[in-house]
């Protein structure tokens, strides 16, 4: 048996093409397709009427007063945690604690807001420089756990969410730490203070709608993110990394420290989308319990959706915040609004579908092919 | 000083404490059992979460319908090993990356029983106590050990079962095969991806029991963050046992004992940081992780989807 893989028959899948381009666009009709009926199923098994729930929805999401810029406001920190996930998966890491990262920043960003005083702008950049260092270097402890000692990263993100859920109550209770000690505070439930008007994003009004320059903001990442993979070395370097560790190890890519790289890097995503949530007015500017509110791992799912393509992730993400806005609507249908989460994951796992069929076909028409030109 | 550790000693010494730390153990155990079946065949079973959770689930719901506790296990490993099959099948039969297809699964469970609690709810309920004579009178671990709800003696069963299916069966045989060189297994005939696939069913059930009995033996009502990462802890009892049956159960019993010390210190009137407790279990998994990991060799192929013809 020899040594190496029969290589694709690239010129074979050039030909076929136009049929395969076909072939795919049905693939992925079937699967979404699949996904919608079972989720309208699920909403019709609970006795309502499913065409309802998508009016509300589509009402929540884009058609009511003020709500897309509402919509835009949810994707921006969506978008980022997806750009984050998209550079670790590039490069073959899976963090998976977004949500404990995003936390980390909003927390940083919280600190610089709330306890420094000095000129709002300064404050406002440098708690959105902190909040994604901070961000980073929270995905780092998974870092070193993964490339000093064998942790998989899966597992040690992951735990680090719930440390992080502690951290953040930890200083939200605590007097010298970030607990709001104002008498005449709002309500009775235990958050920070408010970041100070001035140490807020600017908002723009488009058409009625309320437009942060975060959005702007995430788009130029995105941008970014999409060159310095496809453009430059380091990209480069992510991406040989994560295709074939073996070959970007003998091509000279330290696999620890590009790795370790790629880790910060999707952690100061998450920590940047938790410090521009804030910023942007989140929970009226406070830190709570449930700041992050799930966003982390929407983030995921739409990496995952958008196939690590960064570029993609702008659309999937407006219409994973769409589907979140929207919900906000379903009271009046009846329908509890966690329905979403199980639209989302399903619309996830289809897509995860048609890639791999298509890999088997791949795998057969290799093996049809070897056993043509060399019979055993 | 002298008196953290006095407060330590009167933890340590508290019947209640070791009782719980059982119960705790225990449901970890169920998970991490067949998390070290699927792990031995080379998957890292993100997906234990999902079957936890729906086993929960399932099993609450069954419970509620049929007030027996037997059918509410039953479903729970029914549920749990649904999820497994959703998960083996994505990621080896149609070559779906493992940890996108755990964490895309462990979201979909995780919204159904958010959805499914919240329009149908559920009402939980709790086995009754059964004590052993004679073997409960023992000190200290006896009432621990001896004097639990009875779904927990499941698992005293499950253990060695555990332990002959994987080491004395052709089927474990094979299974452990497929982990540790799936090439040399395919070629002398073993179907790999089949018996991966078939562990995760094994690992599955174990979980949706697992979770069941989170409700039906210790908890008594069901709430969607009831499982709350415990899955991941699982994996990590199955890291720190390096792999062997022995070990991953003294893991199981070490971190169910975090989260039962965690539950006594403040019932014993000391006054510690709630959010300190809250994070210990998971605090204490990660340093453990972080000491222990590079101590064993893992199964030679964990992780490494098998593909015939590509390595």
């Amino acid at each position: 048996m020899s040594n190496d893989p029969p290589a694709l028959p690239t010129d074979a899948r050039g030909l076929a093409l136009g049929d395969r381009g076909l072939y795919m666009l049905l693939l992925y009709g079937v699967s979404v397709g699949f996904a919608l009926v079972i989720s309208a199923g699920l909403v019709a098994v609970t006795g309502h009427a499913w065409g309802s729930v998508a009016g509300a929805l589509a009402d929540g999401a884009f058609l009511a007063p003020g709500r897309w810029g509402q919509t835009l406001a949810v994707a921006t920190p969506i978008l980022l945690v997806a750009l984050g996930m998209v550079v670790g998966v590039r490069a073959g890491f899976f963090n998976i604690g977004q949500e404990g990262q995003l936390l980390m920043g909003a927390l940083a960003m919280a600190l610089m807001g709330t306890r420094l005083t000095g000129p709002g702008p300064f404050l406002l950049v440098g708690g959105l420089a902190a909040g994604a260092v901070a961000g980073g270097v929270y995905a780092g402890v998974a870092a070193v756990m993964r490339f000093r000692r064998g942790v998989p990263e899966v597992i040690s993100t992951l735990l680090l969410v719930f440390v992080a859920f502690q951290i953040v109550g930890f200083a939200i209770t605590t007097d010298w730490f970030l607990r709001d000690l104002d008498p005449n505070r709002p309500s009775q439930a235990v958050t920070s203070a408010a970041l100070p008007g001035s140490v807020r994003l600017p908002v723009m009004t488009v058409w009625g709608n309320e437009v942060t320059i975060g959005f702007l903001l995430a788009l130029l990442v995105a941008g970014l993110a999409a060159f310095v993979l496809a453009r430059t070395v380091f990209g480069f370097k992510l991406r040989l990394l994560g295709s074939n560790p073996k070959v970007a190890q003998q091509a000279g890519v330290s696999f620890g420290r590009a790795g370790a790289t790629a880790l910060f890097i999707s952690g100061a995503a998450a920590g940047l989308a938790g410090a521009l949530m804030l910023a942007a007015g989140a929970s009226s500017a406070r830190l709570t319990a449930g700041f992050s509110n799930e966003i982390g791992w929407q983030g995921l799912l739409v990496a995952l959706v958008a196939r690590n393509r960064p570029l993609l992730c702008i659309p999937v993400a407006v219409l994973f915040a769409a589907l979140r806005t929207g919900s906000g609507f379903l009271a009046a249908t009846g329908v509890d609004r966690t329905v979403v989460d199980v639209v989302q994951a399903l619309l996830v796992l289809a897509l995860l579908v048609p890639p791999a069929v298509e890999f088997i076909r791949d795998r057969r028409r290799v093996s049809i092919a070897a056993q043509a030109t060399e019979p055993a | 000083m002298s008196d953290v550790l006095g407060a330590l000693g009167d933890v340590f010494t508290s019947p209640a404490m070791y009782g719980s730390a059982v119960r705790l153990g225990v449901f970890l155990a169920f998970a991490a059992l067949g998390e070290l079946v699927a792990e031995k065949a080379g998957t890292i079973n993100i997906s234990v979460e999902g079957s936890l959770l729906a086993g929960a689930l399932g099993g609450t719901v069954a419970f509620d319908l049929s007030g027996s506790t037997v059918l509410g296990l039953a479903a729970g490993a029914v549920a749990g090993v649904s999820v497994a099959m959703l998960a083996a099948n994505m990621s080896h039969r149609l070559t779906a990356d493992q940890f996108v297809v755990g964490i895309t699964v462990n979201v979909l469970v995780l919204g159904l029983a958010g959805f499914l609690d919240a329009t149908v709810s559920p009402l939980g309920g709790r086995a009754g106590v059964v004590t052993v004579p004679f073997l409960s009178e023992i000190p200290v671990i006896g009432p621990a050990l001896f004097s639990q709800t009875w779904p927990t003696y499941l698992l005293y069963g499950l253990v060695p079962l555990t332990w002959w299916i994987l080491y004395r069966t052709r089927w474990g045989l094979e299974v452990r095969s497929a982990g540790e060189n799936p090439q040399a297994a395919d070629v002398s005939g073993v179907d790999v991806n089949r018996r991966r696939r078939q562990a995760i069913y094994y690992g599955g059930s174990l979980a949706g029991l697992g979770g069941a009995f989170l409700i039906l033996g210790q908890v008594g009502s069901f709430d969607v963050g009831v499982v709350g990462g415990r899955g991941f802890i699982a994996i990590a009892a199955v890291y720190f046992g390096g792999w062997t049956l022995r070990g991953t159960l003294v893991g199981a019993l070490l971190f169910g004992m975090a989260d039962a010390f965690r539950l006594a210190v403040p019932v014993l009137g000391y006054q510690v940081n709630a959010q300190l407790l809250a994070a210990l279990p998971y605090l204490l998994t990660l340093v453990v992780m972080y000491f222990i990991t590079k101590r064993f060799v893992q199964p030679a192929a964990l992780a490494r989807p098998f593909v015939r013809g590509l390595r």
